[in-house]
């Protein structure tokens, strides 16, 4: 058990590339932390340079107090789980699972008592005289984990192993993982591309981007007060809207219509021009539905449906709308940045899976005021966020104590 | 219509199945047959008379002739053994240099082997020939492995460096991550995964060194070195103008034995290495 301190860590390839930029992330013991992002973000190759198949350009890291920048990845102590598994298929599952013990020459009776216990968390008892090849996605990564367990490793690291498995699998594992993490108690390092597993696992994420950390919160934080466009936009599903805005008062005007804002919020985004607002899908709702709570006129507008989805348990409905030129490039950039395709600026909205809206249809629609985010379409940061409730986000408050010297 | 596809098909097998073992039958036959058969003239394809008289000699360590034969026999063992095993040791280092470093001049390593192994044999005959006298390495074992290991390793690496090359970086890493150091990636996880290459590339290398002639002939001159495809050249018997060809089939039937039992034995991995090389899977 330790904790992993990440110090101002750069990673520069040779044409000069920082594939990470100055990411300081501290992980305590027996925490789980996610590094998400999409690809190209840097999280892979930060969690190489945590356990040392990747050399570190600048900074530090420690696990426990000790730095281990210049240590092989044999004396770091960790285990690990690759995408692909990397099972040793010359070896069956037991031999697999025993590798790392061998490796340290423990005795065949140690041997045989660990890889037991670990099959038996894992439930591959019937499978140890297997070959990797013989086996199905999940049993091969059940065998990964094994292999990470047996040893007293002061940490798991985790490089995105679930993205080979089916959807269904997927989410088992997923809950699996959970579980032997909590069981375990053992400080965890997870990097994933999708942000249901950094939502539903970590204790706290990390969302990087282009090798720079945007923001380090506890999912929640990152759900309820996103740093910037881009953590608004990679967190959550159907992702949120995005909307041009202006603030006059306490009045936001959006291209539906009107509502009134908080004070707070208004304040913070007073005299600012042009913003973009983000609000979730689930802020809205149909007026006159249960989830409705305010039904007063003031934050009601109007809107053709164009487009209805229905989940069963929820309906997706679609209002396209136009963009000035200045939000749209900004949308685009943000789309490219999530790894996504340039749609058409709309509007998603999540409504009861009871509704009858028809595409077609003129509803009235209500919006939660209160969730609105005001982004500066200029630095995509987001005005209103609430610091104390937002984690840790670099750019904020690392560059305060710079801009205090200067 | 399937049907005469399929006599077409077996007919064909047939004709050249006749063809590449009736040399083979032939020789077998001579094996069997007795010096007297041979030089009457005419001789009919079956023994009339099978003898094990040539084989007895040729194994017999007494007889002259037989002496010089087991003499050859062992140096051919011992030559093509070593050789296969120094180049294979050789070749997989290289080709694990070669797959999974970067480093200056690697182009350069591997298109130089290529060129090797393309040079004609019988050009270096002759400066090896004063080399070897000089470095007082003719008429030796090692007059000879050196030279085979040569022409065999660029074979050896290019096929050994295919294989190194389809191993997932992962599996290494994970080996380091497990607590190996670079060596016991390489030797516990890395030459298993490999172990058809590696296969493959020893026996190439045994064939070449057990097949091979122009050098054997011209880098030795006694039975001390002489390997056998040699050593068959020097096999004229008392009468010139009546070699003895049914002692000849016969040491060509004991060198081909140990080639049949290499080639059944690991049949299936040379067929998986020759193939697993070029496609991926």
């Amino acid at each position: 058990m330790a904790s992993i301190t990440m110090k101002n860590i750069v990673k520069q390839y040779g044409d000069g590339f920082p594939a990470v930029n100055d990411v300081t992330i501290d992980v305590a013991d027996g925490e789980f932390m996610i590094l998400v992002g999409p690809s190209g973000c840097g999280k892979s190759t930060l969690l190489r340079m945590i356990v040392g198949l990747e050399d570190i350009t600048s900074g530090d890291m420690l696990i426990g107090d000790k730095r281990v920048n210049d240590l092989a990845p044999r004396d770091r102590k960790l285990a690990m789980v690759f995408q692909n598994y990397a099972l040793y298929p010359h070896l069956s599952v037991y031999e697999n699972i025993a590798f790392p013990l061998r490796l340290a020459g423990a005795p065949d009776k140690e041997v045989d008592e660990k890889v037991r216990a670990a099959a038996e968390t894992l439930e591959l008892n019937e499978h140890l005289e297997r070959k990797p090849a013989n086996l199905s996605g999940g049993q091969r990564q059940r065998v990964a984990m094994g292999r990470a367990i047996v040893r007293d490793a002061d940490a798991f690291l985790f490089d995105e192993p679930l993205s080979n498995l089916d959807a269904k699998l997927r989410g088992q594992m997923r809950t699996e993982i959970s579980r032997l993490q909590k069981r375990l108690g053992i400080t965890t390092v997870y990097v994933t591309h999708d942000q249901i597993e950094a939502m539903t696992l970590g204790h706290r994420v990390a969302v990087l981007k282009r090798g720079i950390l945007q923001q380090l919160a506890t999912p929640r934080e990152l759900y309820d007060n996103p740093a910037n466009l881009f953590v608004a936009g990679f967190i959550g599903s159907p992702p949120m809207n995005f909307m041009p805005a202006t603030v006059e008062g306490t009045t936001l005007k959006l291209p539906f219509g009107e509502v009134e804002i908080p004070a707070e919020k208004a304040r913070k985004a007073a005299g600012k021009g042009l913003l973009i607002a983000g609000v979730r899908p689930e802020s809205f709702a149909e007026a006159g539905a249960a989830n409705a709570r305010d039904v007063s006129e003031a934050n009601t507008f109007e809107a053709t449906i164009d487009v209805v989805e229905w989940l069963g348990n929820e309906t997706y409905a679609y209002v396209p709308f136009e963009a000035p030129p200045e939000v749209q490039r900004q949308l685009e950039q943000l789309e490219q940045e999530l790894d996504g395709e340039t749609v058409r600026t709309q509007l998603v909205i999540t409504l009861d899976g009871g509704s009858a809206v028809q595409a077609g249809d003129r509803i009235k629609i209500w919006m939660d005021a209160a969730k609105v985010h005001l982004f500066d379409p200029a630095t995509s940061e987001n005005l209103t966020v609430d610091l104390e409730q937002a984690g840790r986000i670099p750019a904020l408050h690392d560059a305060m104590p710079a801009a205090a010297d200067g | 219509m399937r049907q005469r596809m399929g006599a077409l098909h077996w007919t064909g097998f047939a004709v050249i199945l006749v063809w590449c073992l009736l040399p083979v039958a032939w020789i077998v036959s001579l094996s069997f047959k007795s010096l007297n058969e041979t030089t009457v003239g005419s001789p009919q394809f079956l023994p009339k008379d099978p003898t094990w008289a040539n084989y007895k000699v040729l194994l017999n360590w007494n007889d002259p002739a037989g002496h010089d034969f087991m003499r050859a026999l062992i140096n051919s063992f011992g030559i093509a053994i070593i050789a296969t095993f120094l180049s294979v040791i050789f070749a997989t280092l290289a080709a694990y240099a070669i797959a999974r470093l970067e480093f200056r001049g690697k182009r350069l390593v591997l298109s130089m082997a290529l060129a090797i192994a393309m040079f004609p044999v019988v050009s270096l005959v002759g400066p090896l020939f004063d080399m070897w006298r000089t470095f007082h390495l003719f008429n030796t074992w090692p007059g000879l492995i050196i030279p085979y290991m040569t022409f065999t390793l660029p074979l050896a690496i290019w096929t050994l460096a295919a294989f190194f090359r389809e191993i997932p970086w992962e599996m290494e890493q994970a080996a380091q991550v497990d607590g190996a150091t670079s060596w016991q990636a390489f030797r516990k996880v890395i030459v298993p995964l490999a172990a058809p290459g590696v296969f493959t590339a020893a026996i190439l290398t045994f064939f070449f060194a057990w097949n091979e002639f122009v050098l054997a002939i011209s880098l030795t001159s006694t039975t001390g070195s002489r390997t056998v495809p040699a050593q068959m050249s020097f096999f004229v018997g008392p009468d010139p103008f009546n070699p003895p060809y049914t002692q000849l089939a016969t040491a060509s039937v004991i060198v081909t034995i140990p080639v049949i039992v290499i080639v059944l034995l690991f049949q299936r991995r040379i067929v998986a290495g020759l193939t697993s090389g070029a496609v991926k899977g």
